[in-house]
């Protein structure tokens, strides 16, 4: 993104945002946690966290990046050394913000393009006439890639390289240009589908198209509440995950979308419309599909069973054939919208993770929009093969763990300190407030300073016996390989920090 | 659906939706700021 670049209109910018913060997630994970943690109940603690944790997340990310950006910082490292120039550690905690979303398009891009191939293959019928047992069996041939599903050799690995290209080309159109338009034609959409398909779901009838149940027995069982898990102290981690992963806070893409804000353009509301556009999709859509969809053809116990392990399978696994049972057409239409979703949900989230890359390639080291696109593709390429090739040796899950998990809480919880802290709250209160449409409540001074900081902590805390049952326990060379790779390239990052770091010393020297 | 669950449901469904439509609204009949600090501002340069 070159530095004159910026969003062609407020709605654009919006969609992005929630494009962004809109992921599988939210119709994959977020019907799961609240089964697992008290059914309706878990709601409670779930928008307690998004008051306490989540908008001032958002608040805090959106300000960083409008203040970092009227400085011409585009990414993390820059954007965080501009907030307190005196130390030089916080760009290397910036680093964070680069190593996140590379190491995690590394692994989403080929979550995403299983999307796109299932999308072909609901038009195509590949499921129609296979069984259960044959569309599960379908999606583990599926990521053993030396087996054919359809005829095509490499069949994942073509999708996932197509998936790839769409990134990169789009990226390389520019913010306005290309991510803009996209999300401004993807969000709509998965609105569209998402509705279909929840209307569908709670509209379920049992004995119509071979369903048990109702689809509101699904529901029943979604939120009937079980208050006594209010006072579980895992439910509340599970909730402040939740927000946490949901709102894709701590991983750098919100800071520098928000850096190619204007500097008096507004970002208390703009925050606020898309943070609560999330919330919609994850609560009001995400909870009235699969498990509705589920529970009305498999039955409360079978979906309890499926669910242990994530979403996920429900999702690739179970769907498709239950969509089958709809008819030829209907299953066309409901597979097109269910992976049609997911993939918006998916490509949305995918091109947020390429712009802070690109914008610190840009800043930096003056590169061209193109190129850059092109670099950050290729350094993906390169970063996925491993969870591609050796999926079923965990690497996937490992990528997921080390940056899509344990990076993002750690970054947040420092880039919350650094802004409440050593930035200091009255600086950071007159930023959220500098152009603001809608006025913060003051009650959000104290939370931003002494509530989120503490929850993050927390969260952070109780993360660590798990962090470390994974470094003691025995691993496969696999997982050695897969750490040691992440750390490299985290490493690699910080390198090229210090060089441009350099590069602006000997500059500011020369025009000295 | 019991009645809890139904309580539960409706009123998390209504919060969200109506918090999404008020901003969403608010953005949308909020006038633009004056030049040169708002989105009309950034077209690209010729």
């Amino acid at each position: 993104m070159s530095k004159t670049e910026s969003w062609g209109s407020r709605v654009g910018l919006i969609l992005a945002m929630a494009g962004n913060a809109v992921g599988l997630g939210n119709f994959l994970r977020f019907p799961v946690q609240a089964i697992q943690n008290g059914g309706g109940a878990f709601i409670i603690p779930y928008l307690v966290c998004f008051l306490l944790m989540g908008i001032p997340l958002l608040w805090v990310e959106w300000s960083m990046g409008r203040f970092g950006g009227r400085s011409g910082h585009h990414s993390t490292p820059f954007i965080l050394h501009n907030m307190d120039p005196k130390r030089a550690l916080w760009k290397y905690v910036g680093v964070f913000g680069i190593f996140t979303n590379i190491a995690v398009a590394a692994y989403y891009c080929y979550l995403e393009s299983w999307t796109l191939s299932y999308i072909w293959h609901s038009v195509a019928g590949t499921f129609m006439d296979m069984g259960a047992e044959g569309v599960a069996s379908f999606f583990n041939s599926y990521i053993d890639i030396s087996v054919s599903t359809t005829g095509i050799p490499y069949e994942a690995i073509w999708f996932w390289l197509l998936c790839l290209l769409l990134n990169t080309w789009i990226l390389s159109k520019g913010l306005s240009g290309g991510v803009e338009k996209v999300a401004m034609i993807g969000m709509p959409l998965l609105i569209v589908f998402g509705l279909f398909l929840a209307i569908r779901g709670v509209t379920l009838k049992a004995g119509e198209h071979g369903a048990v149940y109702d689809g509101t027995v699904g529901l029943n069982f979604l939120w009937t509440p079980d208050y006594s898990s209010i006072w579980k102290p895992s439910v509340w981690l599970a909730a402040a995950g939740q927000i946490f992963f949901t709102l894709s806070v701590g991983m750098g893409s919100i800071q520098c979308y928000a850096s190619y804000v204007r500097k008096k353009d507004d970002i208390a509301l703009n925050a606020m419309s898309a943070g609560w556009m999330n919330e919609f999709v994850e609560v009001v859509l995400g909870g009235a599909i699969i498990i509705p969809i589920a529970i009305g053809y498999l039955g409360i116990d079978k979906v309890k069973e499926l669910t242990a392990t994530g979403g996920l399978g429900l999702g690739f696994k179970t769907l498709p054939y239950l969509f089958t049972q709809w008819g030829p057409w209907l299953s066309a239409i409901a597979g097109v919208c269910w992976f049609g979703l997911l993939f918006f949900a998916g490509i949305t989230s995918s091109l947020a993770m390429g712009t802070p890359v690109m914008g610190f390639l840009q800043d930096e080291f003056g590169w061209k929009r193109g190129p850059s696109a092109w670099m950050f593709g290729l350094v993906v390429l390169l970063l996925g093969l491993p969870t591609v090739l050796f999926f079923e040796h965990g690497v996937f899950d490992e990528y997921d763990y080390w940056a899509g998990t344990v990076s993002l809480v750690i970054f947040a919880l420092l880039e919350v300190i650094l802004f409440a802290w050593v930035f200091g709250m009255d600086k950071g209160w007159a930023e959220i407030n500098m152009g603001a449409d809608l006025r913060p409540p003051t009650v959000y001074r104290f939370i931003i300073k002494y509530v989120t900081p503490v929850i993050l902590a927390v969260v952070f805390l109780a993360s660590l016996p798990g962090i470390w049952e994974k470094i003691t326990a025995p691993a496969s060379p696999y997982l050695h390989a897969s750490r040691l790779l992440l750390l490299a390239v985290y490493a690699g990052i910080a390198l090229l920090v210090r060089k441009a770091y350099l590069k602006r010393k000997r500059h500011a020297h020369g025009m000295v | 659906m019991n009645t809890s669950a139904l309580v539960l449901m409706l009123a998390s469904v209504l919060t969200v939706t109506g918090f999404t439509l008020y901003f969403f609204y608010r953005v949308l009949t909020t006038p633009p700021k004056p030049e040169p600090d708002s989105f009309s501002d950034n077209d690209p340069e010729p």
